[in-house]
Parts: structure tokens; C-alpha cells; sequence
């Protein structure tokens, strides 16, 4: 078990100490769910959407709520680092690799958080969109 | 930071008392037990006194003792080592909380055209008896039932299911690995015929074991070699372990009444405590059950998560979580009483031992409520799974 833990970086270690960003948007423009508790993890990410100065949509706030491990929420915390600011656009192509390559170094058996954590997000916004429409 | 250690399920840490005994059997007296010389004889007689200690905690007799590297092996040797010997026999019973060493060697022996039956247990985790009688068939060559569970710390009644098993003239092989130093074992009173015991898990070294096999049960080895251990388990005798754990079944022979005693207060507290907080639960049977094993399962938080927290804060448990586990898969255990997936995931096991004290008990209890509380406020679930 511990030998586990041990294959986790630093930093997700901290992040899943500290969770900046982790709760729930009321006014949420976008919501993206994704996981499954049976699976052992479930992910629900709400962003708000406002403008940049060139006037092009960006993630204004981001939060999350997460069941799961330490790589599900270290995951969750690394995607709304990521995409903080970021124009939809660069949001929607934050990939699991860029999760994983922010967190440092991922168990390979806990890759599948980093991917859960970009299907959320693409969810999110994706949902904003169509809401939009 | 503290550093309190409740994972004694797991393993334990030798005894000092132990190590003692033992150091001189790696520098000094290091002979070869076949040898005649002298340096051969000290091992020869210290292996000896170890088989009658190791022998004496489940009264069985020391010509009845093989030493093995441990519970794994032990659980191999007898499963498959009756399987073997009785060629005519094809079926097995077991149950569906075993450990890995019991499940995955009967298991293997599907492969080679044997079949297994595996009982279900109860919502404490608790063998029926009577279920044990009725899967018996003629051609059933081997029934094993642990005697307690390493998860939830269940008990199991291993003396009616040896009575049935010896009325019925099927051999029993009990996994005691949990049990053995804990609770009380009589191998005669209960008709064991095969019982699994491990040093690691009662303050001896890790590395050896060892195999009750009743006079006349015919066994076929796995290993094949110099004919050690009565040609049951060839290779030359890890000595310094053996001797380990024979101090250690020494010692716990003395201390098992006492320290049990002891362990339950700290159990019974630990548990009625933590089940005040909202949405836990106790995993195994509320009396029936290893004096030093408190098993719970927490709604709406991950098992993993919670161990890591606890981690942080100096203690050292476990979890039947798939997250922490190689496969993926939450513990089969925890799925045979009854739990449903995401419900196993929340499981957090603290098993106590020799060194954990009253005040080990505050600290958890001061600590688990606010990990638990602050998971759930990360946790989408408020209250319920929706």
C-alpha cells in the first residue's frame, strides 16, 4: 500500500493537502459530470464563462467536486489550474497528458484519472455550449 | 510528526525480545541443520525448540510442524498438497473470503480439472456450518475455511465445521494466519487436520511459517530436493527465522490472554466512537470477531483518499478500496458480505497491536471525524449517492 503512495509526485501530493478549488458554482454556466462510484471515482467540474479583452469566452472560475483517490482529486485541482483563464477553445484541448505532465509523476494504473479529469471539463463546456445555442 | 502504526494485520514489528534470540543464529551459530558437526547440531536443536513452541500455541505435537517461508506457502502446500495425494478425489470446499493464498491456489487447481466449491457467508462474514455439510461429496477431497478473516476480523466457527468435516471423513485446512497468537486454537478439539500459520503477523520475523499437518495425513510435497522437513519441504532450513518465530509463538503463548484483553477495550472503543459519525459502518461480526480489528466503511468518500489523509497525519491504516489495490477491483471480501461497490471503496481497516495505546486511540478518534468531514465536502455525494 504504501509503496503506492510512494509512486505519487510531490505535487499531487500537495494539491491533494490544499484543495484550492474545490466546491460548487450556484450560477454555473456549464456543468460536466463524468465517473462512476461503483468505479471508485466520480468527477463534477462547474465553470463560469465570462471575456477577455479580445473579447473571446474564457473559463472565468472553475470548481470541482470529486470522489475518489488521491490521483482523482490531485487530477481535479490540476485541471482547473490548467484551465483557469484559458480562452474554451484552449480549455477543450487541455488533453489527460497535459493533467498528467502538470501532476508530475502519475501511477500508471491512475492514468485513467487524468483522463477522467479532461473528459469532465470538455463536458462542462460542451454543456455551456449547447445551453448557448 | 507521530507515527502510530495500525496496520498489525498486515504485518507487526519483531519483537526486540525476538531479535534478541535470534541474532546469534545469523553470525554464530549459522550451521547447516543436516550437518552432524557441531555447528549443524546448535541449529539442529534450536530448530527443535522452535517446532515444540510453534507446535504448543495450537497444542498440537511438534512432530506435526513443518516449517514453510510463510502463509502463502503454507496455504499451498496444504491445498495443493492434498489435491495431489489424492488423485481420485476432484473436489475442494472453501469460501468465498479467503485470502488470495487460498482463493488463487484453488483457483490454479481448476485449471488442472478439479473443481472448488466457494461457500458464501453471511452479512458479518460468517461460514455457515450446515453449508459446509451440504457442498460435501464423495469425491470432496479437502474442505478449508479460515479461521479468521484478515479484512474484517471475522471468526469463523472452524470447531463445528471440523467436527462435520471428520464425521464426513473429508480433511480440513484451516488458513489461521489472522487467528494463531490471537484466539485460543486447539487442533485436536476442533479435528483441524491442516493449519496455515505465519511469524510476521505475531512479531516474529517475515520469511517463515509454518504448516500443522495432523499424524497420518498424507501430503505431497511441492518442492522436490534434499528431503527436509520430512520430505515435505525441501531446502536447507532458514534457521534465524524459525528460531524468530518460535520465540515469538513463546512469548505470545504467555501474552495472548493479557494482551487480548487488552486490545479488545481499545477495539470496542475505537469502534462504538467512530460510528458516531454519520453515515459509518462496521464491517464483520460485533463480537464474534479478532480482538484487534475494528473494519468500517464510510459513505460517499473514497477508501484510498482516506487512508492517504491519515497518512499525512502519522497513522498507518488500510483499505479494501479498488484504488489501492493492483487489480483495480474492490475486496472481494467486502463484496461476499454483501457491500456494494462504491460502498467497499469508503472501507477503512485499523488492526491494533502490542505498541498502540490508549492514547493512540484519542489521537485517531480526534483526527478520523475531521478527514472524513473534509473529504465529504470535496465529495459530489451530500448525503446521498445521487
Amino acid at each position: 500500500m504504501m509503496e503506492q503512495f510512494g509512486f505519487y509526485s510531490k505535487k499531487a501530493i500537495r494539491l491533494f493537502k490544499n484543495p484550492k478549488h474545490v466546491g460548487e458554482i450556484k450560477d454555473a454556466d456549464g456543468i460536466g459530470q463524468e465517473g462512476n462510484p461503483v468505479c471508485g471515482d466520480l468527477m463534477k467540474v462547474y465553470i463560469k464563462v465570462g471575456k477577455n479583452k479580445k473579447g473571446k469566452e474564457v473559463v472565468k472560475d472553475i470548481k470541482y467536486q470529486t470522489y475518489g483517490c488521491l490521483a482523482a482529486i490531485s487530477a481535479s485541482e490540476g485541471l482547473c489550474i490548467l484551465a483557469k483563464g484559458k480562452t474554451l477553445e484552449e480549455a477543450r484541448k487541455i488533453t489527460s497528458k497535459d493533467i498528467a505532465d502538470f501532476l508530475g509523476k502519475v501511477p500508471p494504473i491512475k492514468f485513467h484519472c487524468s483522463i477522467l479529469g479532461m473528459e469532465t471539463l470538455r463536458n462542462a463546456i460542451d454543456d455551456y455550449l449547447s445551453k448557448k445555442k | 510528526m507521530k507515527r502510530i502504526y495500525m496496520d498489525h494485520a498486515a504485518t507487526t514489528p519483531v519483537d526486540p525480545r525476538v531479535l534478541e534470540i535470534m541474532r546469534p543464529f545469523f553470525t554464530k551459530k549459522y550451521g547447516n541443520a543436516s550437518e552432524p558437526h557441531q555447528f549443524g547440531r546448535e541449529g539442529k536443536k534450536a530448530m527443535e525448540e522452535s517446532r515444540i513452541k510453534v507446535a504448543k500455541l495450537m497444542k498440537a505435537r511438534e512432530s506435526e510442524i513443518v516449517f514453510t517461508s510463510g502463509g502463502t506457502e503454507s496455504d499451498n502446500l496444504a491445498i495443493k498438497g492434498v489435491a495431489l495425494a489424492n488423485p481420485d478425489k476432484k473436489h475442494l470446499i472453501t469460501s468465498k473470503i479467503e485470502h488470495d493464498a487460498v482463493l488463487n491456489t484453488c483457483k490454479w487447481l481448476e485449471k488442472f480439472g478439479f473443481s472448488v466449491t466457494y461457500l458464501p457467508v453471511d452479512r458479518y462474514g460468517v461460514v455457515k456450518p450446515e453449508d459446509v455439510a451440504n457442498a460435501i461429496k464423495p469425491e470432496t477431497c479437502l474442505v478449508s475455511i479460515m479461521a479468521a478473516n484478515n479484512e474484517i476480523g471475522t471468526i469463523e466457527p472452524i470447531g463445528e465445521i471440523g467436527k462435520i468435516c471428520s464425521e464426513k471423513g473429508v480433511l480440513f485446512h484451516t488458513d489461521a494466519v489472522q487467528a494463531y497468537g490471537k484466539i485460543p486454537i486447539d487442533v485436536k478439539k476442533m479435528k483441524i487436520d491442516l493449519l496455515t500459520v505465519s511469524s510476521h503477523k505475531i512479531y516474529g520475523p517475515k520469511g517463515v511459517g509454518a504448516l500443522y499437518i495432523r499424524d497420518g495425513v498424507a501430503l505431497e510435497p511441492l518442492l522436490q530436493g534434499g528431503g527436509h522437513e520430512r520430505g515435505l519441504r525441501s531446502g536447507t532450513e532458514n534457521i534465524a527465522g524459525i528460531v524468530g518465530f518460535g520465540a515469538a509463538a513463546e512469548i505470545a503463548e504467555k501474552e495472548m490472554k493479557k494482551e487480548s484483553a487488552r486490545l479488545i477495550q481499545l477495539r470496542d472503543r475505537l469502534i462504538k466512537e467512530t460510528l458516531t459519525i454519520e453515515n459509518s459502518y462496521l464491517n464483520g461480526h460485533p463480537t464474534k470477531r479478532l480482538p484487534n480489528n475494528a473494519s468500517f466503511w464510510f459513505a460517499f468518500i473514497e477508501g484510498e483518499s482516506l487512508i492517504m489523509h491519515l497518512d499525512m497525519k502519522g497513522i498507518a491504516a488500510s483499505t479494501g478500496s479498488a484504488c489501492s489495490s493492483k487489480s483495480l477491483e474492490p475486496s472481494h471480501v467486502l463484496l461476499a458480505i454483501g457491500l456494494k461497490p462504491e460502498e467497499a471503496h469508503g472501507s477503512l481497516r485499523l488492526t491494533l497491536g502490542k505498541q498502540n495505546t490508549k492514547k493512540d486511540i484519542d489521537y485517531v478518534l480526534e483526527v478520523l471525524p475531521e478527514i472524513v468531514e473534509t473529504l465529504r465536502k470535496i465529495s459530489p455525494f451530500k448525503g446521498k449517492w445521487k
